[in-house]
């Protein structure tokens, strides 16, 4: 384990979580103060609980297990529950083995799905904002919420179908492909590849290569 | 000690330490050597430590001291220490030391001596083994403790399952050799140790003995509700005392009972006696020695209208001297005994200090990275885990690093003076350390970079200790390897590190106090004392709030004289401005520099100030229940009070009278204790007493909490025939008009009787109410203005409950008296001080340094999406016009620097300086460098 230095939980970005699984790091672990034990009036370990929610969901769609990132709250005096944390969640993480490895992704699927979230943090940070913005309360109701149909489907909406897009576009830009090709490089139907290309050529990010019979970068 | 105020001359003696303390550098190699083992005072004896070693772990300075068990000091032998201690900080030679200071004020912090149990038998403390005092078990469950935080039984060293509390040790009993207080702190930490204890084993049973659960303070209602519902805790009120030992478990049997089911005995696997505090042991010789006066309890007898001044002028009491009480009132009373003595010696503020100068900073920010590494060994606490010669050698293939070297203590004074040289000497422009955490001595190695002409954020710590060689003290070669690492982050971090300025803001000398109540005053008073201006804003006509309202106090003091004194003196003060019938019309600004607009009878005033104190007060619940408004004979606490007083016929002739406790609060919609009526009732039902000892006096309450010195009139009412009937909340006494038995018109109360088991019925002519203190109406209203918070009943929330009970977590602003939470006179005047002593500390200087690493738009990118507005709990951040449009600005002294709002800023607009996205990249991307890491690290972590 290496530590990173913030001043705050709250510092802790999800560019931060997602550029290190991509530097091969296995796991990710961000200890808080207690929840509602903030020594100022920041409690920003409650914008940390939702971002550690929030990047489970990302590392989950993606393929990669979503037991990769914790969050274990504790205060300084408790080196005890430290301890714990840290020899529980090392146990866990090599448990599950090496990242992308373990989850039957290779280096080059593993770095192309992880490089997709990156790009779109920027959306994701407007998304949570609008939608996933949360009052403070019990971790468990965090824990409950992230794991409501509501949820799922406001993931969905938002967050998942733009993550497909942008692979979309990432793909293309190796070179025009066809629709079952890119079904089948993003894990989805032929249908849902249809649906993301007609919005996206709606947009005006891809267009349909007639020459070719098949989609490339507008 | 001799002299007076102004001019004492004091003889000090000074134990040696048999350590220097300019050259230990606290790196314990001595405590590990040292072979002679005694036992761990620190941990009440049931441990064992070495004859050097240092107290504990907080301890000032956090270095070894020698003390009498030592084979050297004893019989002239060993002198280990002296042999292995690197920095030759040991001196066997040392003597005790007279020294003589001349001083202007004296406090005295005496402290407090937890009850001694041996002195009754029949506590069984020392005999049985299973009988464990408070601070025994408080140090069992502290990870700093004998067993490392496990609770285990001194008979066969196993976990207790059952454990059983007994309160009132020592305290709250006529006997001899025990006190008559109520030491006033042992319920709740009871509770404390009851949830720590869960929390240990989440099936353990654990049980309290009490005879009143004293839950009187902030949140301390909330906290006895939290203990009360965990499974397997129970709170039992009856008397309980140790019968006897199981010769072969040594289980211990106690004997208590209960209403419903009699005497009863029961077997607990440990008993912990709750015992109370008494004065300090040497507390007769203090006396003599300063020539001040004890009161009959033998703590220090202080003034009744200041409880931090002793009978003699210039000595000041504070803390656990002045009687039995607990942290949060200890630390007002430091502050306020500490704003007296400004008081006494403000004509000398500064005398001593001196300014350190430091040469002009050299401008490095266009030169390439120059990065130095010091690499510290502490002594042998990282040499000989981590192999040091070969880290620094690694250190110097690493890019931008131009230098590197070892150190034996790098915070030895020497090794940071050689820091400043080399930096100097190399043109070092990034500084390096890798030795310790930088909680303790990053602003030293800081300091050497200023020395050098650096800025201070190019310094960079690397943890290669705690992080490092005290966790893998097994596996040399893997921590050698995580050093490398460690400083490989740190070195990534370092050339992306920018200077930064912590600049300086001007002070606004004047306070602003709102509130013009005993708080307020005294508050005003001690500030104004100090050379301030202070504005004093009060709603009403007049000074005086709450006050008004007391006549006199448990203690008998004649609260309107007292009033009227403190009115005069305010108005007397040159340098205090009263506003009266006065509302907030706004504030804005921060520590130092605020600006707050007053409404008030002669106008409107804009006041600029340093600090601003809120000590708006609370206001008293205008009771719904027991026919209170409707039917005249029924009174608050408060009125009853006012009656006496008056000498109205009508209370002070009847024949029966009965008060009611608990109006209003302990209940779910406020959820708290008013604290202060128990001895208001108390005190309202004696002077009845004596003015018509033929009244018969009822008392319903749910418990008495007459805490502390109080309990003593708690204990005359009841000897004077006071009745004390005890209800529980849910079957709450019930009023009725009625007719008595010789045909008086009276209210008739029912309550249930749990002592005689059965309904009662008490005629009574008057009934007084005892209704809760509720934060005034105004206290929203001053939080938001303030950017200050409120606790979930509505008063406001200090920065820190212990650490800082009278600020704010907003700088410059200060709270003290009832709108902190329900108080007596004599502990808000505490606090008052208390929160002039905190203002002073701001007032007292030119500048407020505000820290570097704070936040900064990228106007470029801002998009003035306000997400990061949002998120700033410090209303940090706002709009404002530039000619590119609306953009978010940073105001970097109300920025706290936790960097919430980077996370939601869509276009990375805003960063936080020195924890910049950079900065925590270069870091990570140095972490695991993938193509060597990734192996090696499954070997390294090992099976956890």
């Amino acid at each position: 384990m290496r530590l990173i230095r913030v001043m705050c939980s709250g510092r802790v970005d999800l560019a931060h979580v997602f550029r290190a699984f991509s530097k091969g790091v296995d796991g990710v672990f961000i200890g808080a103060c207690h929840l509602n034990e903030c020594n100022y009036i920041t409690h920003g370990n409650y914008h940390a609980l939702t971002m550690v929610n929030l990047a489970k969901k990302l590392l989950e769609h993606i393929g990669l297990k979503p037991e990769r990132l914790t969050i274990e709250f504790m205060s300084g005096s408790e080196a005890n529950l430290f301890v714990e944390g840290v020899n529980g969640f090392v146990k866990k993480v090599k448990a599950l083995g090496p990242i992308g490895q373990a989850e039957g992704l290779d280096e080059k699927e593993l770095q192309f799905k992880l490089e997709a979230v990156t790009r779109l943090i920027p959306y994701i940070r407007l998304v949570e904002r609008e939608r996933l913005r949360l009052p403070a309360m019990p971790e468990e109701e965090y824990s409950k919420f992230f794991a409501s149909d509501e949820l799922k489907r406001l993931f969905d909406e938002t967050i998942a179908d733009k993550l497909a897009v942008s692979q979309i576009v990432s793909l293309l830009r190796e070179g025009p492909l066809p629709t079952a090709e890119m079904a089948k490089r993003l894990g989805l139907t032929p249908s849902e590849v249809s649906r993301h290309l007609s919005v996206s050529s709606r947009q005006g990010l891809v267009r349909y290569d007639e020459t070719r019979k098949c989609f490339a970068l507008a | 000690m001799e002299g007076e105020v102004g001019d004492f001359h004091v003889t000090l003696t000074r134990k040696p330490r048999y350590v220097l303390e300019n050259k230990c550098t606290g790196c314990t190699t001595c405590v590990e050597y040292c072979p002679a083992k005694y036992p761990d005072q620190y941990n009440q004896d049931i441990s064992k430590n070495k004859a050097v070693h240092i107290y504990f772990a907080q301890a000032i300075p956090l270095i070894t001291y020698i003390d009498e068990s030592c084979l050297y000091l004893k019989e002239n032998k060993c002198r280990i220490c002296e042999a292995v201690c690197k920095n030759n900080a040991i001196d066997l030679k040392q003597t005790a030391e007279k020294r003589e200071i001349q001083v202007g004020a004296i406090l005295l912090s005496a402290g407090l001596e937890p009850f001694d149990p041996k002195v009754k038998k029949e506590y069984h403390y020392e005999e049985f083994a299973n009988v464990v005092t408070s601070m025994d078990y408080e140090r069992l469950l502290s990870s700093t403790g004998p067993y490392q935080g496990e609770i285990l039984r001194a008979s066969d060293q196993k976990h207790p399952r059952k454990i059983a509390w007994i309160q009132c040790i020592g305290s709250r009993r006529v006997t001899p050799g025990e006190n008559s207080y109520c030491s006033a702190v042992c319920c709740t930490y009871a509770q404390k140790q009851a949830i720590v204890t869960k929390d240990h084993d989440a099936a353990a049973e654990c049980v309290i003995f009490h005879n009143d659960v004293r839950s009187y303070g902030k949140d301390f209602e909330r906290y006895f509700e939290r203990t009360e519902k965990l499974p397997g805790v129970r709170f039992i009120r009856s008397y309980a005392s140790i019968v006897r030992e199981d010769t072969e478990t040594k289980n211990v049997t106690v004997r208590y009972s209960t209403n419903e089911d009699g005497v009863k005995e029961e077997e607990f696997d440990m008993v912990v006696l709750s015992v109370g505090l008494n004065p300090p042991v040497d507390m007769k010789s203090i006396a003599d020695k300063f020539g001040i006066e004890l009161n009959p309890h033998q703590f220090c007898r202080v003034d009744a209208v200041n409880p931090m001044a002793t009978s003699r002028p210039g000595i000041f009491v504070s803390g656990g001297f002045q009687g039995p009480l607990d942290i949060p009132e200890s630390v007002f009373s430091a502050s306020g005994a500490g704003s007296q003595i400004g008081e006494l010696l403000d004509y000398r503020r500064g005398n001593l200090a001196k300014e350190r100068i430091y040469p002009p900073e050299r401008d490095v920010s266009q030169e390439e990275p120059r990065i130095g590494v010091f690499v510290c060994h502490c002594g042998a606490n990282i040499g000989r885990i981590v192999n040091v010669p070969e880290t620094v050698e690694y250190c110097k293939t690493l890019p931008n690093v131009v230098y590197a070297q070892e150190q034996l203590f790098s915070c030895a004074t020497n090794s940071a003076k050689g820091i400043t040289d080399v930096t100097k000497e190399k043109g070092l422009n990034r500084v390096i350390v890798a030795a310790c955490s930088p909680r303790t001595l990053e602003p030293l190695f800081r300091d050497t970079l200023r020395e050098a002409g650096i800025n201070q954020y190019y310094f960079e710590m690397a943890n290669i200790r705690e992080h490092n060689s005290w966790v893998h003290s097994k596996e040399k070669d893997e921590a050698t390897q995580k050093a490398k690492d460690i400083i490989r982050m740190s070195v990534a971090r370092a050339g992306r590190l920018e200077p930064l300025r912590e600049f300086d803001l001007p002070v606004n000398k004047a306070a602003l106090v709102i509130g013009g109540g005993i708080a307020g005053m005294n508050c005003a008073l001690s500030i104004a004392n100090q050379e301030h201006e202070v504005h004093l804003v009060e709603k009403n006509a007049e000074l005086g709030g709450m006050a008004r309202k007391i006549h006199s106090t448990l203690d008998g003091l004649d609260v309107q004289e007292y009033l009227r004194d403190l009115i005069a003196k305010v108005y007397r003060h040159p340098l205090i401005h009263v506003y009266h019938g006065a509302t907030i019309t706004g504030a804005t600004g921060y520590v130092g520099n605020f600006e707050t607009s007053v409404k008030y009878e002669n106008g409107y005033a804009k006041i600029k100030h340093g600090a601003a104190v809120l000590a708006i007060g609370a206001d008293l619940h205008r009771p719904v229940e027991y026919l209170y408004g409707e039917d005249e004979r029924v009174l608050t606490h408060l009125e009853l009070e006012e009656r006496i007083a008056q000498g109205d016929e009508r209370v002070i002739n009847a024949k029966s009278l009965v008060m009611i406790q608990c109006v209003g609060c302990r209940n779910e919609e406020r959820n708290y204790c008013s604290r202060l009526c128990c001895s208001e009732s108390v005190k309202n039902a004696l002077k009845l007493k004596e003015i018509n000892p033929q009244m018969d006096i009822y008392v319903l309450f749910r418990d008495m909490r007459t805490y502390g010195f109080n309990e003593d009139y708690y204990r005359e009412a009841s000897n004077k025939d006071i009745k004390f009937i005890r209800y529980e909340p849910q079957d709450k006494p019930h009023v009725a008009p009625g007719q008595s038995e010789d045909g008086r018109s009276v209210l008739k109360v029912t309550a249930a009787d749990y002592i005689l088991g059965k309904k009662l019925e008490l005629d009574a002519d008057i009934i007084a109410l005892a209704a809760a203190v509720v934060p005034a109406t105004a206290t929203k209203e001053m939080a938001g203005l303030f950017k200050v918070t409120l606790n979930p009943d509505g008063f406001f929330k200090e920065a820190h409950v212990k650490l800082r009970p009278v600020e704010f977590a907003t700088e410059g602003v200060y709270v003290c008296g009832l709108a902190h939470y329900p108080k007596f006179i004599q502990e808000t005047i505490n606090q008052a001080y208390g929160a002039a002593g905190r203002t002073l500390t701001l007032l007292s200087h030119d500048i407020v340094v505000a820290s570097g690493s704070v936040c900064t738009v990228n106007e470029d990118k801002c998009v003035s999406c306000g997400a990061c507005i949002t998120v700033c709990n410090y209303g940090a951040i706002e709009f404002v016009e530039t000619p590119r449009g609306r953009k978010a600005r940073v105001n970097p002294v109300l920025c706290k620097g936790d960097g919430v709002c980077n996370t939601v800023c869509a276009t990375s607009a805003i960063v936080l300086k020195h924890f910049t996205d950079e900065e925590l990249l270069s870091a990570i991307d140095a972490a695991f460098p993938k193509e060597e890491v990734v192996q090696r690290m499954d070997v390294a972590v090992g099976d956890v």
